[in-house]
């Protein structure tokens, strides 16, 4: 699904990412941790096609073609999605409005029909059941007014919506409280699928323990310093990340 | 109506005019006899040559104004021609094969019907004409119901009374620069009538007018509502006017009595130069609205896009008790565009109410003020005023400025003033693409959603338009 090789960014003049290698297989999920400041964020803007975010060496292949070829919204009727850490709010701009736009330029792309108000409405309200998001969110503006954990749950949906075969999750579970927490995992366990391809960032344990990830990363320093099963985020959760920086020079 | 050329050739004209028949327009200058000239060729009657002397005359004393937030080479007004006859059919373009390919595209875009497009292109089209047909069957409708709806040159001559009781009395011939110009040589404009407890039958609408008469630089319209009365009308076309004349100076006067509501709603897209700031229209008008009599209601909604300079401030009056005044805006500024527009609430009867919304929008290196005065006279008990004053800048070449004014010499009153500057975000733009929306159309949204609440306030057909204007407008405005 993904392949990324030797992967140097820049942002700012400013190298943050310093040579990622990361093969993620279709239908796998991957989590991907480390500590503040290490380059996730930059990874998934990277992968999204983030305008500013310069790659300076490497390749990302995905599904067999260049990723960086395309723009980030050819990206997303290709199958790629990014949830933010921090969506941000365009007031005025409905919800479901936006989506809509979304979703049948991806259905144009596909050369599929496009979805009627009608059609799309029903989509729509059968996916927000998925994070038990209240249908009443659709009609209010893009993230305007939602609390932290609304957002994150507005991702989820809109994830739900555009049905991706790669989704990069960006500490979304971060600023849930733990019932919500429970119901986004939740949500995410049933878009797992073996066609779909996954990038969970995240900095707690605790999202692992619903969401069992194939394989979890540890990223410091714009580099991935160690990879491992799921015991790893145990390991990590116990003991930090200095040992690993230490195994890595040594 | 077009000029008959035995009126030009006419005699009775001071020497050093050089009539040229084929051009129908006077040499370019501004005295006196030039306002005769005009007078004449309109078989004025004389108070209103007199009317446009005193106007002339005030002019003469009068400074061009400079306050406002706008840049501009000095207008020669003696370089200027004060009569470019009903638009010479003579040079009008034969077909649309004639018509600049760029208008056209934007007309195209804009789902403009081909009709129409040539009625707007000014293509010099005969009698067989769907809208002929269609403007008889309104004029009828019209006539059934005693509204009056002509150009003001036919209202001269058929309605002088309702015209020399009403002309100039919401904008003075001396009112400002602009105006006292307008006052000394406005060749027409619009007239509307609508009798005691009348509801106007359609809206009234000046494509329909266009067919009749051309309208030359120095417009003038005036709008009476009597008691009970409503009106709805649609200023100005969706599709840009070019115009080949610089100076745009026209004067709306609206007139609303007793219960009566006026609503008036424009759409302007005047060429706004080109992407290096290079021609375009300097649009300096004067609208203002007075509601005369108790519990009258003026509405002004305005869509702004095009124009080099505007300079304009629809305003109201509201002199009656209970009396109610509206500005609904949305103005955009891109390339090198100058906006200085905004409103003006003159409270002076009681529990006088009245409502601003401005929307501004700029991009590229448009920049943009609104300036509004909220007064509420000594006797105005228990006057209200909200203004909600929004800015959006697209990219970091633009500006938008802000210049409230509020005089409150009652304390009774209400006056509140929210304002906000916000700016489509890269992160905004971002996240629209992250879900699979182009970022033109990521802009269009926001915009859209920006301008909602004015939007809503045009009539439907109106309102779609404006949309897709704004779309239209802004392409290439972002990247
Ligand atoms: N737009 C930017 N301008 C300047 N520096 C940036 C920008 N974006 C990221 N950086 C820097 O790049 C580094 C990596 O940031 P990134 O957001 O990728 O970290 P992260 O691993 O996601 O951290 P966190 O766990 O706190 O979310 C940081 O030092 C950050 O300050
Ligand atoms: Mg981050």
């Amino acid at each position: 699904m993904l392949e990324i090789k030797n992967l140097h960014a820049e942002v700012d003049g400013r190298e943050i990412l310093k040579g990622i290698d990361l093969r993620i297989g279709t239908g796998e999920v991957h989590a991907i941790m480390g500590p503040n400041g290490s380059g996730k964020s930059t990874l998934s803007n990277v992968l999204a096609g983030r305008e500013g975010y310069e790659v300076t060496a490497g390749t990302i292949m995905y599904k067999g073609r260049n990723l960086l070829d395309l723009s980030p919204e050819e990206r997303v009727w290709e199958g790629v999605f990014l949830a933010f850490q921090y969506p941000v709010e365009i007031p005025g701009v409905n919800n479901a409005y936006l989506l809509r736009a979304g979703v049948n330029a991806k259905r144009r792309h596909l050369g599929l029909p496009e979805l009627d108000a009608m059609d799309f409405m029903q989509l729509v309200r059968e996916k927000a059941q998925l994070v038990e998001l209240d249908p009443s969110f659709l009609s209010r503006g893009v993230n305007e007014g939602f609390s932290g954990g609304e957002k994150k749950r507005n991702e989820i949906f809109q994830m739900a919506v555009l049905e991706p075969s790669l989704a990069i999750l960006d500490e979304t579970d971060s600023g849930l409280d733990i019932d919500a927490l429970k119901i986004v995992a939740k949500g995410v366990n049933k878009l797992r699928s073996p066609e779909r391809s996954m990038i969970m960032v995240t900095h707690y344990q605790r999202l692992l323990d619903y969401v069992r990830p194939d394989v979890v990363h540890v990223l410091a320093d714009g580099r991935i310093l160690k990879s491992g099963g799921p015991e790893l985020a145990q390991e990590l959760d116990r003991r930090g990340y200095d040992w690993v920086r230490e195994e890595a020079a040594a | 109506m077009s000029v008959r050329p035995e009126e030009l050739t006419a005699k009775q004209y001071d020497a050093g005019f050089v009539t040229d028949i084929e051009q129908e327009t006077l040499p370019p200058g501004l005295n006196e006899d030039v306002i005769r000239h005009i007078s004449a060729m309109k078989h004025e009657p004389a108070w209103l040559l007199e009317w446009r002397l005193e106007a002339f005359r005030h002019w003469q004393g009068m400074q061009e104004p400079h306050w406002a937030h706008v840049r501009y080479e000095p207008i020669d007004y003696q370089s200027i021609s004060y009569y470019a006859a009903p638009k010479s059919r003579v040079n009008a373009p034969k077909s649309l094969d004639e018509v600049d390919p760029k208008l056209l595209e934007t007309y195209e875009k804009l789902g403009i019907p081909l009709r129409e497009q040539e009625m707007l292109a000014g293509v010099a089209v005969d009698a067989v004409f769907d809208s002929v047909s269609v403007a008889t069957t309104f004029k009828e409708k019209l006539a059934e119901a005693g509204v009056i709806f002509c150009p003001i040159s036919e209202a001269v001559q058929k309605h002088p009374d309702l015209v020399r009781k009403y002309l100039g009395s919401v904008v003075p011939q001396s009112d400002n620069f602009f105006a006292a110009l307008n006052s000394a040589v406005f060749t027409d404009g619009s007239f509307v009538y609508v009798p005691k407890g009348v509801r106007c039958p359609m809206e009234l609408s000046t494509y329909f007018r266009i067919n009749a008469s051309n309208t030359g630089q120095f417009e003038r319209t005036l709008i009476i509502a009597d008691e009970g009365a409503y009106v709805s009308y649609l200023e100005g076309c969706t599709a840009p006017m070019r115009d080949e004349n610089q100076l745009h100076a026209a004067v709306v006067e609206l007139i609303a009595l007793d219960d009566a509501q006026i609503k008036y709603s424009t759409v302007q897209n005047w060429y706004p130069g080109d992407e290096n700031g290079v021609g375009g229209i300097y649009n300096f008008v004067t609208k203002r609205g007075e509601c005369r009599g108790a519990r009258a209601k003026i509405s002004w909604t305005q869509v702004e896009t095009g124009s080099a300079i505007t300079w304009k401030y629809p305003s109201c009056v509201l002199r009656g008790d209970d009396s109610v005044g509206e500005f609904y805006s949305v103005a955009l500024t891109k390339m090198h565009q100058q906006a200085d527009t905004g409103t003006k609430m003159i409270h002076l009867g009681k529990r006088t109410k009245s409502t601003i919304v401005s929307k501004g929008i700029s991009a590229g290196h448009g920049q943009q003020s609104y300036r509004g005065l909220v007064r509420i006279g000594a006797h105005a008990h228990g006057a209200r005023n909200h203004t909600q004053c929004d800015s959006l800048l697209i990219g970091d070449q633009c500006g938008a400025h802000t210049f409230p004014y509020v005089e409150v010499k009652n304390a009774s009153a209400i006056v509140e003033h929210e304002a906000t500057t916000s700016k489509i975000g890269e992160d905004q733009l971002f996240y629209c693409r992250a879900r699979g929306v182009s970022e033109e159309d990521a802009v269009n949204m926001i915009v859209n959603g920006f301008c909602k609440d004015v939007f809503n306030e045009l009539p439907m057909e109106f309102a779609v338009e404006a949309n897709r204007l704004m779309e239209v407008s802004l392409e290439g405005a972002v990247g």
